[in-house]
Formats: structure tokens, C-alpha cells, sequence
């Protein structure tokens, strides 16, 4: 119990640590690489609630994937010129003021709802014992969820197009 | 000290999700307002995680799949865009785009 408090303090840490640095640095590299930080937090929590599958998503997709894509297209785009400018736009102190705003609602909804949070025993509905996590969520994603997940595979085909047609410099 | 709660993954992913917005509303830079959007649908996933742990439903994980789906179309898509823009109009700020007029 006490290592995985130890846990999920380094891993928040990890995580608001690098999430803090990516809005806050010049350098988009530096602000790509705090980033990568911050999604391994993300992982590690995934794997401390036992969602392993997601943890090797997290991983695999977010790590591997879309960082990769971001580090690509920040060494393509000259951001030289950009990291010397200005960092941040006018309207820094009303977006300040309206997040916190937001931010004490939140406090005070978590807050106040903090005891309903307590979940007296863990419901074991439906789930055979002795299934893996990757095994329930497949379960899930080709049963239940079979038709979201098509859609997901027709939204991915459209994103692929549109990002290669938004890219090129002639169709 | 306190064991972890689900309150804990609920607080965690609220200050997650401010910070986000938080880099969309006051960066200038477009790569670091989409890298905080990243920032805000990774928060999304922590509560989902969270939820799904505590009532030992996997829902939660497929919903969690379905964003990080979402995340990905949304990244490139938005790269792409940014490269395209980057080609036209020679900068990533996001207040020099004002090709609209009003």
C-alpha cells in the first residue's frame, strides 16, 4: 500500500511536472521532449490501476507515434525564429483568470463529492475470472463496441488522406 | 499517508486538464497549443482509467481507446494543416494567421 502511494506521487509528479514545462518552455523541442515525459507518467498510472493494455497503447501509439510526429514536423517547420519571439499572446491574464475560475469549481465539485467516491465493493459484474485485461477489452471492442470500432477505422482512413492532401504541395 | 483513492486520479486529471487549457488560451506557438491539447485528452484518459479501475468495469478502457483514436486523427490532421499554413504564410504563431477579416 505504501510503495503505491510512493508511486503515484513520483508518477503525478512526472506527469504535472513535464505537462507544466511543456506550455511553459521557448523551445518546442524542449517543450516535445517535457511532453514525453508527461505520457510516461500517464503510463505508469495506467499500470498502477491494472490497465496494462493501455499502458503498452500509451506507449507504443502515444510515445512512439505521435511524438514522433510531432518531432518530425518541428524539425521541418523552422521554429528559430518563433523561439525568439514573444511566448505567449495578449490575452494571457483573462485565459489565467477564466482557468482558475474553472479550476476552483472543480476543487470545490471534487471536493464536495468526495465521499461518494468510496466505493464500498468492487462490482465483479459480468467479467469471467481468470480473463487477462487485453482479453476483456477485446471482448469488449469486437463485442459491444464492434460498431465504434469500424467507425474509429473509417475515421482513421480519413484522417490519413486528409493529412496527406492538407500536406502535399500538389494533388 | 493517506492510500490512493480514486479522488487522487480525479484531482490529478483535473489540474492536468487546467494546465492544458491553460497552454491552448496563452501560447503563441501552434505545435505547443496542439502538444496541450494532447495534454487535455490525456487528462480525459486518467479519469476514464480511474472510473474503470474502480468500478472493475473494462468500458472505460474501450472509451480510453476510442479518445486516444481521436488523439491521433486530431494530431495529424492538425500537423498536416500546419505545414500547409507554415508553406503560405511563413509563421506558427498563432495570432499572425488572421486571414479572416471582420
Amino acid at each position: 500500500m505504501l510503495t503505491d502511494t510512493i508511486l503515484f506521487y513520483i508518477f503525478a509528479l512526472l506527469v504535472l511536472g513535464g505537462a507544466v514545462l511543456t506550455i511553459t518552455r521557448h523551445s518546442a523541442m524542449h517543450a516535445a521532449i517535457s511532453l514525453i515525459v508527461s505520457l510516461l507518467g500517464v503510463a505508469g498510472l495506467y499500470l498502477m490501476q491494472q490497465a496494462e493494455f493501455l499502458f503498452a497503447v500509451q506507449i507504443i501509439l502515444y510515445v512512439g507515434g505521435i511524438m514522433l510526429l510531432f518531432l518530425f514536423v518541428i524539425m521541418l517547420v523552422n521554429l528559430d525564429q518563433a523561439a525568439k519571439q514573444r511566448q505567449f499572446n495578449k490575452q494571457w491574464l483573462v485565459a489565467l483568470v477564466a482557468v482558475s475560475a474553472v479550476g476552483a469549481q472543480v476543487a470545490y465539485f471534487i471536493r464536495a463529492g468526495r465521499d461518494s467516491f468510496h466505493f464500498a465493493a468492487p462490482l465483479v459484474a459480468g467479467t469471467p475470472a481468470g480473463l487477462g485485461n487485453t482479453e476483456q477489452i477485446a471482448d469488449a471492442l469486437f463485442g459491444e463496441y464492434l460498431l465504434p470500432f469500424e467507425i474509429a477505422s473509417v475515421l482513421l482512413l480519413v484522417a490519413v488522406v486528409g493529412s496527406v492532401v492538407m500536406a502535399k504541395k500538389r494533388i | 499517508m493517506h492510500p490512493i483513492t480514486t479522488v487522487h486520479y480525479l484531482a490529478l486529471s483535473a489540474a492536468l486538464l487546467l494546465i492544458g487549457t491553460v497552454g491552448v488560451l496563452t501560447r503563441r506557438n501552434i505545435v505547443i497549443i496542439l502538444m496541450s491539447i494532447e495534454l487535455i485528452l490525456n487528462a480525459v484518459n486518467i479519469n476514464l482509467i480511474a472510473f474503470s479501475h474502480a468500478l472493475q468495469n473494462v468500458n472505460g478502457q474501450v472509451f480510453a481507446i476510442f479518445v486516444i483514436v481521436d488523439a491521433v486523427a486530431e494530431a495529424a490532421v492538425g500537423l498536416g494543416i500546419l505545414i500547409a499554413l507554415f508553406r503560405n504564410k511563413e509563421t506558427v504563431q498563432a495570432d499572425e494567421i488572421d486571414l479572416l477579416k471582420w
